[in-house]
């Protein structure tokens, strides 16, 4: 048997709700950002099973988005660490279950 | 070059960034220039928008993926006033502060520039690049403050908005999967023409395209964050947030929806989801926005409600103008009209947080004995937000209303004409407090330059109240480039 585009839009698609599952259920703010970044590799994944599989006007088009979606991914999570580190700092713990000063 | 002088408006503005970071790190000592230097920028910005309407020469460069039309030009006036007005209204707050000015007015000028590019991407990659070099300075800086809210409304709407883009990815990336393309009117062509057997695969994309999107317009069930982040954030970021953000994501919805979801077949489906969402957005952000005692929290649930009512011009697509569609102008028009009535309500607030040290609605009581001209421009704003004349909140409801009417969607105007009556009681409540609560307090003045943007939002409130015609033409203008599609 070959392993064609469906096979790796099965595992994408997979991948993606396992992130979002971890991003939802996690209670630690670092655990929710491993979830995103699951679910942004399960993304390049099914972009790139796609460039390489499909009769494309623009194959191009999803490498390039790959390398756009990791290079962003990049900066989100710089800035999502300096975040963390901060209110460690405020309060000693990550744990999102805690954020609750904003309340009505 | 040519494509240079294109980018123009944005690449000034990200130059007026730099510029203030370098005058903060060399002559540290003239701190009081930054803004003025962030101001200069802006309206050099809105010079240069200014000359291409005037060379009329609107085109598309970078391979199809970027345009400057009549629809971008709208949008960049809209964003290059907010944030002028912004900038004047945290220059109190910001001195206060002390440290890091460079950084916080060359961050939201970075913010600017991406809303800017926003209102131009014609191609998935790019306007993902677009929204995340306006969300990332956003998420930063509504964490500047540092301190416990503060922060925690950073990582709250960090953690939530990189969740949402990666369902927007998802989304995308089954669209290019689909049409093999990420240039948007490219994608129309190929649904229009092989789309409707797919029709299930396309819905499933169009979905998760609008979570996406519905993070950033702050729609029911994504609007979560929008009362924590309103009432976290430092209030000057608050009033960019949420006039700035949510304009820009209605004007990418717009013309993604339009210009690559056009298709008859798959509009009608997502017209019905836009219907239904903005019915539960509007009745949830109003019942919310009753019991609170906080005002930015309030103001944050309204914010819910408003985006409920933009949402009815994105259902009524199918209503059609002369040679323009309704629906669209109808958006266009209501964000400009929110622009500035909501970021008139949030420079008061400014103001008298400030002066008070208080965000709580009952210590707005008597408010009208101690700075009367801020009272009356608070509540001139307030009534605009509730649609009552004569203000330009008054016609752009209306004017969305008349929309949905012609898209035969009479039972969710009436559902947005109850929920005016309902958001009436919060507003107004707030007004009542104003001019007939009592209070011992001492009178206060306000800055001249939160008073110069007051004055301005609330000019313009009462301007286009009197007389929307200019707006409404620009408004309907701007959308004759979906036309025919």
């Amino acid at each position: 048997m070959t392993i064609g585009l469906e096979e790796f839009l099965i595992v994408g698609s997979l991948l993606f709700c396992m992130g979002l599952l971890i991003a939802l259920s996690k209670r630690n703010a670092i655990g929710v950002l491993i979830g995103v970044e699951v679910m942004l590799n399960a993304v390049n994944l099914t972009l790139l099973s796609f460039a390489r599989f499909t009769e494309s006007a623009q194959p191009i088009a999803g490498h390039t988005f790959v390398v756009f979606v990791i290079t962003v991914a990049a900066a989100e999570v710089a800035v999502a660490l300096a975040l963390a580190i901060l209110i460690y700092r405020n309060r000693e713990t990550v744990d999102v279950d805690q954020f609750t000063l904003l309340r009505s | 070059m040519n494509a240079l002088d294109v980018v123009g408006p944005q690449l000034i503005i990200l130059i007026a960034a730099g510029l203030i970071l370098l005058t903060e790190g060399i002559f540290g000592r003239y701190r009081r220039i930054l803004p003025y230097i962030a101001l200069a920028g802006l309206v050099a910005s809105a010079a240069w928008t200014t000359s291409w309407v005037i060379r009329d020469d609107y085109q598309t460069i970078f391979d199809g993926t970027f345009s400057l039309d009549q629809y971008a030009v709208f949008f960049y006036y809209v964003f290059a006033g907010v944030t002028a007005l912004v900038v004047l209204a945290s220059v109190d707050w910001v001195d206060r502060v002390g440290r890091r000015q460079a950084e916080y007015y060359a961050l939201v000028l970075t913010a600017t520039a991406g809303l800017m590019f926003l209102a131009g991407a014609r191609d998935l990659i790019t306007i993902f690049i677009a929204l995340e070099l306006s969300s990332i300075p956003q998420y930063i800086l509504a964490g500047w403050q540092k301190d416990r809210r503060s922060s925690e409304a950073g990582l709250k709407y960090l953690l939530l908005g990189a969740i949402s883009s990666a369902v927007l990815l998802y989304g995308m990336a089954l669209i290019y999967g689909f049409t093999g393309t990420t240039i948007l009117p490219e994608i129309g062509r190929v649904i229009a023409a092989e789309g409707e057997e797919n029709r299930a695969l396309l819905i499933v994309a169009v979905t998760m395209l609008i979570a996406g999107f519905g993070f950033k317009m702050a729609v029911v069930p994504f609007q979560m964050w929008v009362p924590d982040v309103y009432q976290g954030a430092p209030t000057p970021v608050t009033a960019f947030l949420s006039v700035g953000s949510k304009a820009a994501a209605f004007a990418v919805v717009i013309r993604v929806f339009f210009e690559g979801l056009g298709a008859d077949f798959i509009s009608s489906d997502w017209a019905n989801i836009f219907a239904v969402l903005a019915a539960v957005t509007m009745t949830v952000g109003n019942v919310m926005a009753i019991v609170q005692s906080d005002i930015k929290r309030m103001l944050g649930y309204s914010s819910v409600a408003q985006a409920g009512t933009f949402l009815i011009g994105l259902a009524a697509v199918s209503a059609t103008g002369d040679g323009f569609t309704l629906g669209a102008s109808a958006v266009l028009l209501f964000v400009a009209a929110y622009a500035f009535t909501n970021l008139g309500a949030f420079v008061a607030v400014i103001a008298i947080s400030q002066r008070i040290g208080s965000d709580q609605i009952a210590d707005y009581s008597g408010m009208w004995k101690r700075a009367p001209l801020l009272a009356a421009a608070l509540a001139f704003c307030l009534i605009s937000l509730t649609g009552i004349p004569p203000t330009a909140g008054f016609w752009a409801k209306l004017y969305i209303f008349n929309a949905g009417i012609h898209a035969d969607l009479a039972w969710l105007v009436i559902i947005a004409v109850l929920n005016t009556v309902v958001s009436g009681y919060y507003y107004l409540g707030v007004v009542r407090q104003m001019f007939l609560g009592d209070t011992q307090e001492r009178p206060f003045r306000v800055s001249p330059t939160i008073g110069v943007s007051l004055a301005v939002t609330t000019a313009g409130v009462l301007v286009f109240g009197i007389l929307p015609a200019p707006l409404i033409d620009a408004a309907q203008e701007a959308v004759q480039i979906f036309a025919g599609q």
